[in-house]
């Protein structure tokens, strides 16, 4: 691969022209860019070979018949699923896995991006592989894919039994689970939803149907005792190795840890919990009253709202700050600790802290343009296309890859210099 | 065409409605009906009950009291009298027979379509009240079999059609090469983060009309469109678990629906032409999650084709030559005000339309929507049967020169297709995007 940068943190613009791509293959799918911003890639179409990927200008060696989904790994990898003669596998820095499969689908990643899985279909039958092992037990349907963070299990909701359409007395009795590695739970539920391991993989909740209004969270196969008129996803809290549970009960939610109520209050609407890293605070998205929208922490919800959508909540690393994406009118922004941004715009991305959690930055789009906002200050880049940002180790810098006229470029700048480079 | 005296179907044989009812005990019956009427229903229902002064004016704007030789059974005030109102004037202590009965009201006599609340002197929504019959008889476990299959297949794979996950992807890859045989360059772009449109269809799309998903993709494509679709759960914008009483599954779907759309970072949704799907991300199914309105701005297909038009990015060739007629789906006419721009649409792409009597607002209900059309096969001798007014609309288009009746909704599409054959009207029926993908201008 051709470097263009020093790959390093000393402040520098690199640029990679791309405009001569398009003239090299018939067509260019949506570039991608690396982690650390040494490498734009993207799909490039061949005509009769069909594809390959395109990375800083260099092909992978092999074309294919079709190609798709390409994303750079944590660790810098990059992946795609490719087919030739009809079967499909995965493609790592263009090298195929071994393994061919009637269908591959939803790459994931480990956290630190060392290991890869992925859903698969082979003859009807369905399953997971990681780094190119399939589970050796199929099912006649799976869903919800998932890999652990340190990538050591995977999972899946799992249909163990075929069923015919129409015969929903077999369906009411119960043929769906978890599968974990490839191995069912033993009990099985009406239904199961969004699986969440607790985050060393040694343990797996799920949403699940015990009957047509019966919900609650099964771990490890086992259903709280309590049931609930619905639930949400469950997230295992880091240090207290417990299940915490949106629940609805008397027509609010409530959220809930292992079974029993944890707020003091009900809210309209409760999703999307997080637990900071340190443990010690819980927020969640929740509409304190009907059409109005806020992040509560420890079940206090901030004074400020939004009419539309709040979402995507993330701690600082060190727990002490909150972040959340708040739509009003039409045009999105950042609250941080219950104060929202002045700044609006079409589009923002998700919040990104720096490692001591004083700095907040974060990618817009607004009439097709990209740039950024570090702590609600602007900078209209007008670029193609942005990437999120990500701070320095020491926080002092910013790495910013966006695509400007033709140009991938690979920004490193102290925070001083935001918006001035 | 003769009217139909054939009574209501009380004997039909529906396993889901046989085997429900088979376990139920009065007591049982009494203690989910409170478990609604306390905590789920409150000032709005009270208020509908307490005002209603039985005129019967909502008799006339039903399809199935017109089409039934003013059988005051089927006008919305006797479905109410024999349904709701008789649960409440027993204060619950009704039958597990009466519930399948009310089931069936329910169920299989109402398409929730609120052409009557437009003629009740109050605004009484009728829909509504049905709505509630559906939510007591699905917390009772009483629904027709074909459509409570229909919502398990949406609570297992969160779509409607048992569509599995690699064969949603593996559908839109085949109609991306069907439509690169057309336009080389044509793309359905999966999974593009920060796309200014997620496009969003029904489960039939897939299953068994995909070509309305390659028509879609070529208009977005010459239109200049920066769009997407998803490749995960949540592309799916219709809902069955609306129409059976599901609440809580509802909610599952529509928050996957936006929390796809959110996921990909998309402005705005644009829908096919899916009626009952727009009420549910529209009015429904958001509002039951907590959100006002859609907390990702919705697009019906009519209006985004006229948002197309209007600007010049997809431009006419050559119009549609038969004549036309417009039957105005109640969803996003009634509920979304949609009329005149569908009527826009249609006088840039078709030489004539020929309006149906009435029309708009006013126009009947096709008979399939509200989940009728879904209940099955053992309904759909009554489902015709029951709308023999539209048949008459339709015929009297015809003679006036409509060929081709455009139906901008997938229930309402099939609906009328019913209809056609069983009056042998001989016309056919178009979905506006079949339409436009013919006459527009293309690379």
């Amino acid at each position: 691969m051709n470097r263009f940068t020093d790959g390093s943190w000393n402040p520098a613009i690199f640029d990679l022209p791309l405009s001569s791509w398009r003239e090299r293959f018939l067509g260019v799918e949506e570039i991608q860019a690396s982690p650390s911003g040494d490498a734009a890639a993207a799909i490039v179409r061949l005509g009769q070979e069909g594809f390959t990927v395109c990375v800083n200008g260099e092909t992978w060696p092999e074309p294919y018949e079709k190609l798709w989904h390409l994303r750079y790994a944590p660790d810098g990898r990059l992946v795609a699923l490719g087919s030739r003669e009809g079967e499909w596998t995965v493609v790592v820095n263009g090298v195929a896995w071994e393994n061919r499969f009637s269908f591959v689908w939803n790459p994931l990643f480990s956290d630190e991006g060392g290991r890869i899985a992925v859903a698969f279909q082979q003859d009807m039958a369905y399953g997971m592989a990681v780094d190119d092992v399939p589970w050796e037990e199929s099912f006649p349907n799976l869903t919800h894919p998932l890999l652990s963070p340190d990538g050591a299990s995977c999972a899946a909701v799992v249909q163990t039994e075929p069923l015919n359409e129409g015969d929903i007395f077999k369906y009411r009795q119960g043929i769906y689970t978890a599968a974990v590695g490839g191995r069912p739970w033993e009990r099985r539920f009406m239904n199961a939803w969004s699986p969440a391991f607790r985050p060393d993989g040694g343990s797996l909740a799920a949403a699940v149907r015990l009957g047509p209004s019966d919900y609650t969270i099964a771990v490890d196969a086992t259903p709280w005792e309590e049931t609930f008129a619905c639930v949400w996803d469950p997230l295992f809290h880091p240090q207290r190795r417990t299940v915490l549970a949106p629940v609805r009960r008397g027509g609010s939610w409530w959220l809930a840890e292992d079974g029993r109520i944890l707020w003091d209050r009900p809210f309209v609407q409760l999703w999307q919990q997080r637990v900071s890293a340190d443990g010690k605070r819980i927020a969640a998205v929740v509409a304190p009253s009907f059409g109005r929208w806020t992040v509560a922490v420890d079940g206090r919800p901030w004074k400020a709202d939004a009419g539309e959508m709040v979402s995507d909540p993330c701690f600082s690393p060190d727990g002490g700050r909150l972040a959340a994406r708040f739509k009003e009118a039409g045009r999105w922004t950042v609250a941080v600790d219950g104060r929202v941004w002045n700044q609006r715009r079409g589009m923002v991305f998700s919040p990104v802290f720096s490692p001591d959690g004083s700095r907040v930055c974060v990618r817009f789009k607004d009439k097709g343009r990209f740039g950024y906002l570090l702590d609600d200050r602007p900078w209209e880049l007008a670029a193609e296309a942005a990437w999120d940002p990500v701070f320095s180790p020491d926080g002092d810098r910013l790495l910013l890859r966006s695509l400007e006229q033709g140009v991938f470029r690979r920004r490193v700048l102290p925070l001083a210099d935001f918006g001035k480079v | 065409m003769t009217g139909s005296k054939t009574p209501p179907p009380a004997k039909t044989v529906d396993e889901g409605l046989e085997r429900g009812i088979a376990g139920l005990t009065e007591e049982r019956i009494r203690r989910i009906i409170r478990r609604v009427l306390a905590g789920e229903t409150g000032a709005r229902l009270k208020a509908y009950v307490d005002t209603c002064i039985h005129c019967g004016l909502c008799s006339e704007a039903c399809h199935f009291f017109l089409s039934r030789d003013r059988d005051p059974a089927y006008s919305p005030v006797g479905k109410v009298k024999q349904t709701l109102w008789e649960i409440l004037r027993r204060d619950g202590r009704v039958s597990p027979d009466f519930i399948k009965e009310a089931r069936i009201i329910a169920s299989t006599h109402c398409n929730l379509c609120k052409r009557c609340a437009m003629y009740c002197p109050f605004g009484i929504d009728v829909a509504y009240l049905m709505l509630v019959v559906r939510r007591i008889c699905h917390l009772l476990g009483v629904t027709p079999l074909y459509i409570q299959d229909t919502a398990h297949s949406h609570a297992a794979t969160l779509n409607q059609m048992w569509v599995k996950d690699d064969e949603w992807i593996d559908t839109l890859m085949w109609q991306e090469e069907e439509a690169r045989g057309e336009i080389p360059d044509l793309r359905i772009p999966l999974e593009k983060e920060g796309a200014d449109i997620l496009y969003s269809v029904i489960g039939p799309e897939p299953k068994f009309q995909a070509q309305l998903i390659y028509q879609a993709a070529v208009i977005l494509h010459v239109a200049g469109v920066d769009w997407t679709m998803p490749a995960t759960p949540g592309w799916d914008n219709s809902d069955m678990a609306m129409f059976v009483g599901d609440n809580e599954l509802m909610g599952r779907l529509k928050r996957a629906h936006f929390e796809t759309a959110a996921r990909l970072r998309v402005n705005r949704i644009v829908m096919g032409e899916c009626g009952h799907a727009f009420r549910s991300v529209y009015d429904v199914g958001n509002r039951w999650l907590g959100w006002s309105m859609p907390p990702i701005p919705i697009v019906h297909a009519i209006d985004f084709y006229h948002e197309l038009l209007e600007e010049g990015r997809i431009r006419v060739a050559r119009r549609f030559e038969e004549p036309v007629t417009l039957h105005d789906p109640c969803n996003v006419v009634r509920g979304g005000g949609l009329h005149e721009k569908a009527r826009a649409v249609i006088r840039r792409t078709c030489a004539q339309l020929i309006e149906m009597e009435p029309n708009r607002e006013h126009n009947y209900c096709c008979c399939a929507g509200g989940g009728v059309i879904n209940c099955g096969p053992p309904y759909k001798k009554h489902r015709v049967e029951s709308n023999r007014v539209k048949a008459e609309q339709i015929a009297a288009a015809k003679l006036k020169g409509a060929k081709v009746v455009i139906t901008p909704c997938h229930n309402c599409h099939s609906g009328i297709e019913d209809i056609i054959h069983h009056y042998e009207l001989g016309v056919e029926t178009r979905f506006l995007g079949d339409i436009l993908y013919q006459v527009m201008e293309k690379p």
